[in-house]
């Protein structure tokens, strides 16, 4: 197969807005001004204005919605087809909730407000923190945080702020070594030395490892439950006993929330302080670099250091508190990301404490499904499954009998299943898995789907078995082939060059 | 590609470098297991000539399709000399591994340090172990 299908329009070559400009060209002319015009000098001083006209690109209106119009379609996406991209949880995002959004008294919100201006917006983010806190488990939040990441950045801040208000100093962090790579990131961000966790044969946390490894120099353990192998690690209650009697911090990354939320709750396995990913688990569309939100619930021995500000409720006002001598202060500017907190509240309205156990169930049931699809013969044999038990909303696949068989790696089954109409999962991680396939459907996908998924597989294997370079050549089908990845992250040309 | 193969005249670390033994210098790059593992190599981030490195160091990373990983240094010593080939095609540690894709040479500050490492036959059998 090497015939270019799909749209042709895809397949042109990407000029930018600004490559398109020609002068004189425009969208849109401004009226006359309905009030008396004044002097710029007067209105802005001369020394801060800019000395020639900012060269904004001059299109019209047809050629600008083309331009988004066409880009927009050039990339896979979650309303198009399935994206079971493994510990991102690419769920469907009800469209209801970006009316929601798009609220006036939401959307056109100033943030320098004044608290008794603004008393919805702060009831709906009062009411966020309570229901997070809620799932987690633990009375505490803060909606700060605005990224997995810089959750996970708060989550580590916060345990340091807790250990040094009782005069101990403490070094490590210890990460399992399936967690995300942005644990020992934030780790390292954070201060701290990293010191990695193995993993036992049924895909938990080494306890004997563990063992080894607390002891009062340590901090906090971070560890996401179920774990990056899709698997719930039921010894978490021995885990949790033995951080704490070291005196540590168990930290929860929510990555993996989905397969749990409303069924059982972080604080109730012990974990101090729980990290979500309200663009994961609670319908803020994502995948293109935001925006996220990732806000932190805790217990309350760490409660007094939380970020500020945190919204309060004085009778039936709202405020938000700046008053917390301990805090460690600012994560960012304003309040956090709003228009998240607005998807997420309606997702939680909408789905009731029912629902959102109800959505847990589905996911691992979906997750369940897929991978006794993947089980079939002619699938099983070149691409098993990593850990041969029940998985939660997530499972892991192992590529190494098939690149050792039919000749292609991981990286060609994933790239040939764009010409599939499907988008890969995720691929080569977890790293302790080699060749691996993290592969997570989401409760919002129907079974014909996945069976679609599964079929599609099996063909691309098959396929490969006579003809391997099919694969290693893919995608046919995309508006672009195989990137210079490496390039483009190290040497990323972001500018547009104006001259 | 090609097979998997080991050549006789190399010593060898468990992080799956190789050392090609010249006088008091030597030569380090990264075994057929190794590239094979790390997939199409795309990124050569190489130390500075004159850096120290430090057995059982990282010293330089290899970026694949996959990972950014590091690479451990064999042995300790100078770098006196880095290979600007692998910088500009990096495919080389995949396709020709213990030739054109060697990564650095380095100037041994403990020559007796080669004592720790592996010969073929044992790397061998090491990696029989891991599979």
């Amino acid at each position: 197969m090497t015939a270019a299908t799909g749209n042709p329009l895809q397949h042109e070559a990407v000029v930018t807005i600004y490559e398109k400009s020609r002068p004189g060209r425009r969208a849109y002319v401004a009226p006359p001004a309905d009030v008396p015009e004044r002097p710029l000098d007067e209105l802005l001083p001369a020394a801060l204005r800019r000395e020639r006209p900012a060269r904004l690109p001059q299109v019209s209106e047809p050629e600008i919605v083309r331009h988004f119009v066409r880009l927009s379609k050039r990339n896979f996406d979650l309303d198009s087809g399935f994206y079971p991209l493994g510990s991102c949880t690419m769920k469907h995002n009800p469209k209801l909730h970006e009316r929601a959004a798009a609220l006036p008294g939401h959307s056109r919100l100033h943030p320098l407000q004044a608290d008794e201006h603004a008393q919805g917006a702060l009831e709906l983010m009062f009411n966020l923190q309570h229901a997070l806190a809620e799932v987690a488990g633990l009375p505490h939040v803060s909606l700060q945080p605005s990224a997995g990441s810089h959750g996970e950045l708060a989550g580590v801040l916060l345990t340091r702020a807790y250990h040094e208000a009782r005069g101990d100093q403490r070094e490590i962090v210890l990460t399992p070594n399936t967690a995300h790579g942005t644990n020992p990131a934030t780790v390292t961000m954070a201060g701290y030395r990293v010191v990695n966790v193995g993993t036992a044969p049924d895909g938990g946390v080494d306890l004997d490892d563990l063992r080894a490894k607390i002891s009062d120099r340590v901090a906090c353990l971070m560890l996401t439950n179920p774990s990056t192998l899709g698997l719930f690690d039921s010894n978490i209650a021995e885990i949790s006993r033995i951080v704490h009697d070291a005196g540590a911090t168990l930290y929860y990354d929510g990555a993996n929330l989905n397969a749990v939320m409303g069924i059982c709750r972080p604080g109730d396995m012990g974990f101090d302080i729980v990290h979500f990913n309200l663009h994961k688990s609670f319908t803020q569309p994502h995948g293109g670099g935001g925006p996220g939100a990732g806000p932190i619930a805790v217990s309350d021995r760490i409660a007094p250091f939380l970020p500020v500000p945190v919204v309060a409720k004085d009778g039936d006002r709202f405020r938000l508190d700046h008053d917390r001598p301990q805090s460690i202060g600012r994560l960012r500017g304003f309040h956090g990301n709003y228009g998240v907190f607005v998807r997420s509240y309606a997702y939680i309205c909408s789905l009731g404490a029912e629902g959102i156990a109800r959505t847990a169930r589905a996911a691992v049931l979906n997750a369940n499904y897929l991978k006794a699809l993947l089980a079939r013969p002619g699938i099983a044999e070149h691409l098993p499954v990593a850990y041969d038990r029940h998985c939660m909303h997530e499972f892991v696949l192992s590529g190494a009998p098939m690149k050792r068989d039919l000749g292609i790696r991981t990286l060609d089954l994933a790239k040939r299943l764009l010409d599939h109409g499907f988008h890969p999962p995720t691929v080569y991680f977890p790293q302790l898995v080699e060749e691996s396939l993290l592969v997570e459907p989401t409760e919002t996908e129907t079974r014909e789907t996945m069976e679609a998924f599964a079929d599609a597989v099996a063909e691309i294997l098959a396929e490969a078995k006579a003809d391997p370079s099919v694969a290693r050549e893919a995608p046919y089908t995309t508006p672009v082939r195989r990137l210079d990845e490496a390039a483009a992250a190290r040497n990323p040309v972001v500018r547009q060059p104006m001259d | 590609m090609g097979e998997a193969n080991y050549p006789a005249d190399l010593k060898y670390h468990r992080e799956h470098d190789w050392v090609r033994l010249e006088g008091d210098e030597a030569v380090f790059g990264i075994t057929w297991f190794a590239q094979d593992a790390l997939g199409e190599v795309v990124y050569f981030d190489a130390p500075d000539v004159g850096a120290a490195v430090v057995a059982d160091d990282a010293y330089a990373e290899l970026e694949s399709v996959k990972a950014v990983s590091d690479v451990y240094a064999p042995l300790s010593g100078e770098v006196t000399a880095v290979n600007d080939a692998v910088s500009t095609s990096p495919g080389l540690v995949n396709s020709d591994p213990y030739g054109e894709g060697w990564l650095v040479r380095v100037r041994l500050s403990d020559p007796s340090q080669v004592d720790g490492l592996m010969d073929q036959a044992a790397y061998t059998q090491y990696l029989e172990g891991l599979s």
